[in-house]
């Protein structure tokens, strides 16, 4: 293996134990607005880990020029901010039950 | 050997997927179901990214771009249903 390959393993590795740990999150923690973190920050680190790995393989170890995982990940970093803010709003609108330890309760308005 | 490590990372991901699989199983409320079916769909553009690395084509990105795009304007849609009661008004 060369130096290249090396840099290729480490970037996915680091990126599938951060969508491993996404996935973890989203079984573990106890309620929905906890919950919420896991897929939205840690998943989207290790996609994008994984589309810099990607880009790496085909561009300097193939030698061949291609930017569609550039594409990609362009896409889902502006639609994973959008689609949490959905769900958010969702989970606010139906006033599902917090776990007594998630903070900033007091700032949901309790009308 | 980058084979070997490819293969790991793929059955990572895999096991990410089973455990969101798990997750949309057991999630109380209808927004948890949601959300695990939205990480299912990144997770499995993960998949799809690493194993067109595994075999070396770029046949599977026009496949990950279409899932990125189907999975946000369906988890979108279902999200507005959920809000108003209605998709387009």
């Amino acid at each position: 293996m060369t130096g290249l390959e090396w840099l290729i393993s480490g970037l996915l590795v680091v990126g599938a134990l951060f969508v491993l740990l996404g996935s973890v999150a989203l079984l573990k923690l106890p309620d929905f607005y906890t919950r919420l973190h896991g897929p939205t920050k840690a998943t989207t680190v290790g996609l994008g880990s994984l589309v810099f790995a990607s880009l790496l393989y085909f561009n300097l170890h193939q030698q061949s020029l291609s930017l569609n995982q550039l594409l990609i990940a362009l896409f889902l970093f502006i639609s994973a901010p959008v689609t949490a803010h959905m769900l958010i709003k969702v989970a606010l609108h139906y006033r599902l039950k917090a776990f007594i330890n998630t903070q900033g309760q007091d700032k949901v308005s309790q009308d | 050997m980058f084979s070997l490590i490819l293969i790991g990372v793929m059955s990572m991901i895999a096991l990410a997927l089973l455990l969101n699989l798990l997750s949309l199983l057991r999630g109380p409320e209808l927004v948890d179901r949601l959300l695990a079916l939205d990480t299912m769909y990144i997770n499995s553009i993960a998949l799809l990214l690493v194993y067109g690395i595994y075999v070396s084509t770029q046949l599977y990105f026009e496949a990950a771009l279409l899932i990125a795009m189907l999975g946000f304007v369906s988890t979108v849609a279902v999200c507005k249903f959920m809000l108003r009661g209605d998709i387009i008004e």
